[in-house]
């Protein structure tokens, strides 16, 4: 770890980076936790704060979406957890489901990781109740309830990240590792669409065949055809397609609206 | 096809993968809060050589600068997503499913699509017409189709991931982030999709070569992405000018 380097070529085009640095003497917590608290992969995600600190930008707003990120991350991954264990998961999808959980597994410990690197508390893990107070009381019984409500996490899931990302363009780092858990939710919720029968990208507004009528908001305002005032619909492109092309994003409020039906306390 | 498939050791997780680029000094005083940048240099001990970038060729298409750079990037990767596609429809390989037909047909229309929009949205700005080379693709292969397929939509995965920090953080660039969002996440499920083509109801739809241990998916410089896609693209492309 060449630090010193870094600061010493830092110092060539700003002198006063030691002033910088010192006069904001908590950015070096960051230091003492090289290593041991901060996973290696955090570590671009620590320096990128001890520069904004330094730099007199506030992280607050990044660390509320990553609070916000973490929430839906426990979410998925308990859910993922409780069905392996239950026989929700039939062993015909056992693989895609374990894949999938350990990559929910992953985004929570990241995401709690680099909360940590910026110097705030990772927010509890809330309580969940899976069956959305009573409107899917066998989702750990019935492949399809739980595969189900699985499309309906992964594909919020998506919107969700797609939502935040311009809460993020103040850290570099922490946008493209955001940019990087929303395609794999992609992936998520592409594979579990297919397993259940459905093409991997969301038509119009339409939740899809056996999806309950309650995971409706997961899907509308996904019907959009135009992009930046641009029209997507053509002689080539139907109006269908044009739809399927575009993932739209959801806004904090809409996805909590979403995860609270699953949210206790 | 094999030297497109990216090798286990560039498969590191994003953030990590960074720290095997080399760097120039310049570009780091210009981001000095781009922490890619700094990562890089922490591991890079000497990072003193000032060597200019590679010979441009002349005849070469050059996607511009700034945000319209990044989006002529995009275009000229939806160009050859979109051309391949329109040709695995016209000549399909023997045994080509209903669902299969469906599936590439779907594919391709979401690629028009997204050249389409590009190209209106760049206007006056919008690189030419790449000339894709499809030599080395069997299109009478359902295995060449379905990996050289697999390679692409990866390969704009990663594309859009790593190109997402490179907008202007404020006014259209944001605009523009939330565009790649809504586009990436559909190459991802194509991605996804066509793994499952292959093996079905494994893991691989996303599998380990893909995501890392973080759980996060692969991010490309345009650098890296254009030297993996220029074996099947005829245009030279000179991607010098874009933000770094």
């Amino acid at each position: 770890m060449n630090i010193l380097k870094l600061i010493q070529d830092i110092e060539k085009v700003d002198p006063e980076v030691y002033e910088r640095l010192d006069s904001r003497r908590s950015i070096f917590k960051h230091f003492s936790g090289f290593g041991m608290k901060v996973a290696a992969a955090a570590v671009p995600l620590a320096l990128g704060s001890m520069f904004k600190k330094a730099y007199g930008q506030s992280s607050n707003t990044i660390v509320d979406t990553l609070q916000f990120a973490l929430t839906l991350e426990y979410l998925e991954d308990e859910f993922y957890r409780l069905g392996l264990a239950s026989p929700a998961v039939q062993a015909e999808n056992r693989a895609v489901i374990q894949q999938i959980s350990k990559h929910e597994a992953a985004h929570v410990k990241f995401l709690q990781d680099a909360i940590k690197s910026l110097n705030a508390t990772p927010v509890t893990k809330p309580t969940f109740d899976f069956s959305a107070k009573g409107n899917f009381p066998t989702w750990n019984s019935d492949p399809a309830v739980f595969l189900a409500i699985a499309q309906a996490f992964e594909d919020t899931g998506v919107r969700a990240y797609k939502g935040q990302a311009g809460n993020l363009v103040g850290s570099n780092a922490v946008l493209t590792a955001a940019l990087q858990i929303h395609s794999v939710e992609a992936r998520h919720a592409a594979e579990i669409r297919r397993i259940r029968g459905l093409k991997s990208w969301i038509t119009g507004n339409e939740r899809g065949a056996g999806m309950p009528a309650a995971t409706q908001a997961v899907y509308n305002g996904e019907e959009v055809t135009t992009q930046a005032g641009v029209n997507i619909v053509s002689g080539n492109i139907s109006s269908a397609a044009a739809t399927e092309a575009f993932d739209e994003p959801l806004n904090k409020q809409q996805v909590l609206d979403i995860a609270s039906l699953f949210i206790v306390a | 096809m094999q030297k497109l498939t990216p090798k286990a050791d560039q498969q590191e997780n994003g953030l990590g993968k960074h720290l095997l680029n080399p760097i120039h000094r310049r570009m780091f005083f210009r981001y000095a809060g781009a922490t890619a940048a700094v990562t890089t240099l922490l591991l890079t001990t000497g990072c003193d050589d000032d060597d200019d970038d590679t010979m441009i060729d002349p005849m070469a298409v050059d996607l511009g600068s700034g945000d319209v750079g990044i989006l002529n990037y995009a275009y000229a990767l939806e160009q050859l997503e979109a051309a391949f596609y329109t040709q695995v429809v016209a000549t399909k390989f023997s045994g080509m499913t209903a669902a299969e037909t469906q599936l590439f047909t779907d594919i391709r229309d979401h690629e028009i699509a997204h050249r389409e929009f590009f190209k209106a949205a760049l206007g006056q700005k919008a690189i030419p017409a790449l000339e894709p080379d499809f030599s080395k693709i069997n299109f009478a292969d359902r295995t060449s189709v379905l990996t050289t397929a697999k390679t692409f939509e990866d390969l704009g995965v990663s594309a859009y991931n790593g190109a997402g920090q490179l907008f202007t953080d404020t006014g259209v660039g944001l605009d523009y982030l939330v565009l790649a969002g809504k586009i990436v996440s559909v190459e991802a499920r194509h991605a996804a999709a066509i793994r499952d083509l292959i093996n079905p109801k494994s893991k691989d739809f996303s599998g380990d070569d893909v995501v890392d241990a973080n759980g996060l998916d692969v991010a490309r410089t345009p650098a890296e992405v254009l030297k993996l896609a220029a074996p099947f693209i005829k245009t030279k492309i000179n991607a010098n000018n874009l933000p770094k």
